[in-house]
């Protein structure tokens, strides 16, 4: 029951952060139609801009808790802008010409990218994982188990709870821009019906740029969490971390926000909950396996809205 | 009259672009630049006793921004800056390829004789062989991504996954199944027998993978393929006791001559036919093994697309609905069209077994995948000369990076070429999709025709729609 306790805790944790990447993916697909192949990668370009900032700051565990909190509020910020340059980049140069292209286009155009980000940031960091000395330390004890084998102790870690807090706040804002302002009724426009969008006066290539840097702000978040959480990030980790998190947000329902964040909480806890009970060289297995068996069997997703084909 | 107006919106192109509108274009490209390239190029971060520090790069900054600044530039002189009717055609890509396309037979027959003559040439080496074989490699996988991609319109990106089935089962089959079945003297056999076996498991694996995602299209498709690809390399990293795990399996028996092994005894190649022994007589015979193979999968692929099974790929590549109302079971169109692929990925994946001796799962990672998927896209989807000449251009391309040492006295000598060259092929990726989006050759001849054949333009087909 401890041990169930602990990975529930763990897969929460990774749950969010897969949630925070897949929101990206769901309202690319959503108001464009297309995988943003390269959003993983983008996620590790927020990963790596968040580690740098973290360097050139100084900030260390000894580095006193108030501080602490706000300097991460510092580097998460300027690593949500710098990864929105870097999607808003990649689609203006990548995506946008190729609107109205056949429908291949975009998508190797798009594989074409994601290669371009990882190599691009191979050469310049060079391919070693960076580690990171852990800046928040500590967590609280749930629960506890005394019994012959020795103790197990549950804990919450104060980063898991950091992310899954971070998580709550962001979902929650988005939610609101998306449900409340006038950007987010563009959006919503533009993913029913983009030319009628444009026939109502509605900027539909600013809504799009809009789109993917908003996404990409997001996945910078997960990138830091990312950093935080594991405490080593490499070139490599935008890819297993993409292909998760679009599987998440196929499992929710491609194009919904609250879906999003449903798939990624259930694709973290069957990764860990594998890894827990099963084995741990088969857990991308694990998350492959439900990405093919969800798009065959419930293609939809948990909330989606099925998609009706007119000829 | 019309040719009035255009002429006078042409002027009025130009003069809308006058030069401090195009300066301030490409200063303000060249500020997102610089902050895209600020952090990730200017402070390289460096595991040191003690934690992680930043080392500065400022001057690559500015370089990689200065190209930024003076490509927008180019672009805006030399392109944008056309008349939109010009620039319709512009590009120096699409005009070469528009000038090879009326030469496309003749290209063929070159390319078949050079590939035919060329151990004979007089400057050939082993090098050469070895780059050679390289490409025909990739040739005939492309080829065999061209029946899936191409031709029946299904987008796999898990293509590799049967490469490595057939170089698994080959180099399973040889080494731990042969050795205990076969009589002494078929063992010199073992690749010819283990080739077809390899290339019908591929296949299989090809109908197993294919099955599960009959009723999935485009994207989700193709995300689905990825997702097996990295399945069964995850599944032949950790199956150790079949397959060795990471370690890879060893001692995979080279190919034979009908029988006569390559070695330098009395039996060997050599002393059988009274030639002097010399390494290279294995090589020529590799590379004329893989030139057949990749010959033949041309020739199947061609054939094919002239049976109703061929015509049936391609009516489920234009629109399935229209298919299936038409009474072709896209099921079986589908499996065929998947199992055929894996077959002929099955066939390379053995021959890349044999020849290297050696494999592990490292050989079949994602990038394979892409590679192939570029070969095909850049040669012209459902082209198969186009694929030829692809494979050519992009090995070959690949190569030229290991050679290009010159750069080293420029660079100074911490450059190393070879290590850009993935970073090169990724954005050669996004600028072929945007230049050129139906790759070199954009003429498909039409399988079957009523009075006359006519060419008909790839924009007018639908590749890669289901």
């Amino acid at each position: 029951m401890e041990y169930f306790l602990q990975q529930l805790i763990n897969g929460v944790t990774l749950g969010s952060i897969y949630g925070l990447i897949a929101i990206g993916y769901t309202m690319v697909y959503g108001i464009i139609g297309m995988i943003n192949f390269a959003h993983g990668d983008v996620f590790m370009i927020g990963s790596f801009v968040a580690l740098i900032v973290i360097v050139a700051l100084g900030i260390t565990a000894s580095t006193g808790i108030a501080v602490l909190m706000l300097a991460l509020i510092l580097v998460l910020v300027i690593a949500m802008v710098f990864s929105g340059v870097y999607n808003w980049t990649v689609e203006r140069v990548a995506y946008r010409p190729l609107r109205g292209s056949f429908r291949l286009a975009p998508l190797i155009s798009a594989i074409g990218m994601s290669i371009t980000l990882e190599e691009y940031t191979r050469i310049s960091q060079d391919a070693r994982p960076k580690p990171l000395q852990p800046l928040i330390d500590g967590g609280f004890t749930v629960a506890k188990r005394v019994s012959d084998a020795g103790t197990f102790v549950v804990s919450l870690s104060y980063i898991q709870i950091a992310i899954v807090v971070t998580t709550v706040v962001l979902m929650t804002v988005f939610t609101l821009l998306i449900t409340r302002t006038s950007l987010g009724r563009a959006q919503r426009a533009c993913e029913q019906d983009r030319k009628m969008a444009s026939l109502l006066g509605i900027d539909v290539d600013k809504t799009i740029s809009l789109t993917f840097v908003m996404g990409a702000a997001m996945a910078a978040v997960a990138g830091l969490m990312f950093l935080l959480y594991y405490g080593v990030i490499d070139f490599y980790i935008g890819f297993l971390a993409g292909v998760k998190a679009f599987t998440a947000a196929v499992l929710g329902g491609i194009g919904s926000l609250p879906g999003a964040m449903l798939g990624g909480l259930v694709i973290g806890l069957i990764e860990v909950f594998w890894s827990a009970y099963f084995s741990v060289e088969y857990k991308d297995v694990a998350a492959f396996s439900m990405l093919a068996m969800v798009l065959i069997f419930l293609p939809q997703g948990l909330l989606g809205k099925p998609e009706i084909e007119k000829v | 009259m019309a040719e009035h107006v255009q002429a006078k919106t042409v002027t009025a192109h130009h003069a809308g672009k006058d030069m401090g509108a195009i300066l301030k274009d490409c200063a303000i490209a060249a500020f997102i630049a610089f902050a895209i390239f600020a952090p990730i190029i200017g402070l390289k971060t460096v595991s040191e006793t003690g934690g992680l520090v930043l080392r500065q790069r400022w001057g690559a900054v500015l370089i990689a921004t200065a190209i930024v600044f003076a490509g927008r530039l180019a672009l805006h002189l030399l392109f944008w800056s056309r008349a939109p009717e010009a620039g319709k055609k512009a590009g120096v890509l699409p005009r070469l390829a528009g000038r090879l396309e009326p030469l496309i037979p003749f290209i063929g027959v070159a390319m078949f004789t050079a590939a035919v003559i060329l151990p004979w040439l007089p400057s050939t080496d082993r090098y050469i062989l070895d780059l050679g074989t390289l490409v025909l490699t990739y040739m005939m996988l492309g080829w065999g991504l061209n029946i899936v991609v191409g031709l029946a319109g299904l987008l796999d990106l898990g293509y590799v996954a049967f490469y490595a089935v057939g170089a698994y089962s080959y180099a399973l089959i040889s080494t731990s199944l042969f050795p205990h079945i076969l009589p002494h003297w078929l063992l010199a056999w073992s690749f010819w027998l283990a080739l077809p076996l390899s290339g019908a498991l591929a296949a299989c694996w090809g109908l197993i993978l294919g099955f599960p995602v009959l009723r999935l299209r485009g994207d989700y498709l193709a995300i689905v393929t990825l997702a097996f690809g990295e399945i069964i390399r995850v599944v032949l990293t950790n199956w150790i006791s079949l397959t060795n795990g990471p370690n890879g399996i060893p001692g995979i028996p080279r190919p034979s001559f009908f029988g006569i092994p390559f070695t330098r005894g009395d039996n060997g190649f050599a002393h059988t036919f009274g030639l002097e022994y010399s390494s290279i007589q294995r090589i020529i015979f590799l590379y004329y093994i893989i030139l057949i193979l990749a010959l033949c999968t041309n020739f199947f692929t061609m054939r094919l697309r002239r049976l109703p099974i061929g015509r049936a790929w391609e009516a489920l590549r234009e629109d399935e609905i229209a298919c299936r109302s038409l009474g072709i079971n896209t099921t079986n169109t589908k499996l065929t069209a998947f199992a055929m692929g894996a077959m002929f990925g099955g066939f390379a994946g053995s021959f890349f077994a044999t020849r290297q001796g050696f494999i592990s799962p490292e050989s079949f990672v994602f990038m394979e995948s892409a590679l192939v998927l570029a070969i095909v896209v850049l040669g012209g989807l459902g082209s198969n000369i186009g694929v030829a000449i692809a494979s050519v251009v992009m090995i070959g391309g690949f190569e030229m990076f290991r050679n290009m040492d010159f750069l080293k006295q420029v660079f100074g000598q911490d450059f190393d070429p070879s290590q850009y060259r993935m970073l090169i092929f990724g954005m050669a990726m996004v600028l072929i999709m945007i230049w050129r989006p139906r790759g070199l050759m954009t003429k498909r001849d039409p399988t079957i025709f009523l009075k006359e054949k006519k060419a008909v333009s790839a924009d007018l087909v639908a590749e890669g729609h289901g």
